[in-house]
């Protein structure tokens, strides 16, 4: 069943007058197809003009979408040859970052990504994206591997947020957080980060401190969820569309604000709508963002990186 | 040419500190509630005499506490000022504009060079005066200024932290904080100087989860709250009431986040000692 957002209802009425006039004339043998062509315009034109001007509470949704593809959907479309390495080496895995080797165009990376599951049953099993401090020490590991064997690192992130709880609070979530990042800024190789779905904060600049960040168009990245700006600044979490716009999270704004190289077009409609295509366009861009860096050595490829952060938030911005 | 032959020079006003007299000359303590007078507890560096809870300090108290007489306040490079044009209830802009009105800081951290017993030091001090403490793209400019001067005058950082995260209002110009502000102390631990951090009430968020975490020894006071996420987050995840130890200092110590929680009127001291060991290696 497809799942359809509050403001999709216009498209969602059509699309169910389309298959059901299609349902219909089926057993009759009618032609309908003039009908089934106008309405089907109709919904695309739809479509594209919702898509065309979300806003960043509609894109929050959409980048929080179910159908949407998952890091670990973009781990099987795009690498190959995967082998998923697990755990911290000191307490546990954390199913809430899936990580390994595997095969990006023929070459040998390492991948990373935190996976929110799209059903009950997987998002419960990955504790729908929120990772633990041995989420992120595996991460961390998982870079100094890449480090050692000079392989690039690609990291898909989408989660809420590092998981606020009483177990990882004990086991040092803040040094966890602060390692990987640091992890990333060491890496002797390229880093190219991708926000596919949500940016959720520390647990995502934990994996996305890299050379490169690529957003796709209806991501979002920021430092609080909508949800908490509002109920912290606002005292009430139903402004979240206000505090939405305040925090200008989305894919634009944050490549206007020099924040995010490049912003990924996704297909009409948004990435849950033809997942293999989003995918495929987040397959292209890293390439293109991979490509330049190749040559780069180590110390020169960090120092380098070191300047972007250091730059960063520094010019205002016009 | 850039912002240490332009802005390291003294800053005038602090040379004449105003002490503002309380309107009050009593003040109560939050954990014991016995009141104290004023004198008393400035005498005891915020420190209550009945129970011995450290109480916040101001910036100006954390400093005159920490380093030698004689020291410098350095002026803060510049960080573009509401760059998202911020608006809640209240523009981020008057946000700012009265906390500088009412702290008479810039931003909530404030940077100086002297001398901790005659050895010279870089101190940076957070101001939880100043909206909360919140790290925003002036503080990770001030982080990186002070890693530069700690480097400049060969002396070691420290780093008194408080804090409740990001400042929300920068959006993820804020998060950006956390990779630069990390970039901040790998400068001064390159340049084989000790990056020592001193977590007091209270250090949360975006600022524990960067820098904050990566001391190369990890201070804090007795009592103060560290930890990334609001125990009313958590609570509401968890779904029950957490208990009073939980991310207080010496829960973190027994966790292993810490190496030692250090009382306010030995934390001046135990600075020296470990700056004198860290860098005075051969026998006297
Ligand atoms: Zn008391």
């Amino acid at each position: 069943m497809r799942h359809f957002l509050d403001f999709e209802k216009p498209i969602a009425e059509l699309e169910g007058k389309i298959d059901e006039l299609r349902r219909m004339s089926e057993p009759e043998g009618l032609n309908i197809e003039d009908e089934v062509s106008k309405l089907t315009e109709k919904a695309d034109r739809q479509l594209r003009a919702t898509y065309a001007k979300l806003t960043p509470w509609q894109k929050t949704q959409v980048a929080r979408h179910p159908d949407r593809p998952k890091a670990l959907a973009y781990i099987a479309g795009l690498i190959t040859d995967y082998i998923p390495l697990a755990g911290d080496r000191a307490f546990a895995d954390d199913a809430a970052v899936q990580g390994g080797l595997g095969r990006f165009r023929g070459r040998s990376v390492v991948v990373i990504g935190t996976e929110r599951g799209n059903d009950t049953e997987t998002r419960v099993a990955h504790n729908f994206g929120m990772a633990r401090p041995e989420g992120y020490r595996k991460a961390r590991r998982l870079i100094e591997l890449a480090g050692r064997f000079g392989l690039p690192i690609l990291t898909f992130v989408d989660t809420a947020g590092a998981f606020p709880g009483v177990d990882a609070e004990a086991r040092g979530q803040a040094e966890a957080i602060a390692r990987s990042i640091e992890a990333c800024i060491d890496a002797p190789v390229p880093l190219i980060a991708a926000i596919i779905g949500e940016g959720g904060s520390g647990g995502a600049i934990a994996l996305a401190a890299g050379d490169a960040v690529l957003m796709l168009e209806h991501a979002i990245y920021s430092v609080i969820s909508p949800e908490g700006c509002a109920s912290i600044l606002w005292r009430d979490a139903a402004q979240a569309s206000a505090a939405a716009e305040a925090l200008h999270l989305t894919a634009e704004d944050l490549h206007r604000l020099h924040l995010v190289d490049q912003v990924i077009a996704e297909p009409i409609g948004g990435a849950h709508r033809d997942p293999e295509a989003a995918i495929q366009a987040v397959g292209e861009a890293v390439q293109a963002a991979l490509e330049p860096l190749l040559g780069v050595e180590g110390p020169a490829l960090k120092a380098r990186r070191r300047e972007r952060f250091l730059q960063m938030t520094r010019e205002p911005i016009g | 040419m850039n912002w240490l032959t332009e802005y390291v020079r003294p800053k005038i006003r602090t040379l004449f500190t105003r002490r503002d007299v309380p309107d009050n000359l009593w003040q109560q303590c939050p954990n014991c509630q016995q009141m104290i007078f004023h004198t008393d507890l400035e005498k005891n560096l915020r420190v209550c005499p009945h129970c011995g809870h450290h109480m916040r300090a101001t910036v100006t108290d954390r400093l005159g506490w920490t380093l030698d007489e004689g020291y410098t306040r350095i002026e803060l490079p510049k960080a573009p000022a509401d760059p998202l044009k911020f608006r809640d209830s209240k523009r981020y802009i008057d946000r700012l504009k009265e906390a500088r009105e009412a702290t008479g800081l810039e931003d909530a951290i404030v940077v100086a060079h002297g001398t901790i017993e005659q050895r010279p030091a870089v101190v940076a001090a957070m101001a939880f005066e100043f909206m909360g403490g919140s790290m925003g793209a002036a503080v990770g400019e001030a982080l990186i200024a002070a890693a530069q001067l700690a480097v400049l005058q060969d002396a070691p950082l420290i780093v008194f932290t408080a804090s409740g995260g990001a400042r929300m209002q920068e959006g993820t110009i804020s998060l950006m904080q956390m990779p630069r502000t990390i970039i901040a102390s790998q400068i001064v631990k390159e340049a084989g100087l000790p990056f020592i951090v001193v977590l007091t009430d209270p250090t949360t968020g975006g600022t524990t989860a960067s820098f904050a975490m990566l001391g190369d020894v990890q201070i804090a006071e007795p009592g103060a709250l560290i930890g990334f996420a609001g125990a009313r987050v958590i609570e509401q995840t968890v779904r029950e009431k957490l208990p009073d130890e939980f991310q207080r200092a010496e829960y973190l110590l027994e966790h292993g986040v810490l190496d030692m929680v250090v009382k306010r009127s030995e934390m001046k001291a135990m600075l020296a000692r470990l700056v004198a060991l860290l860098r005075e290696k051969e026998p006297a």
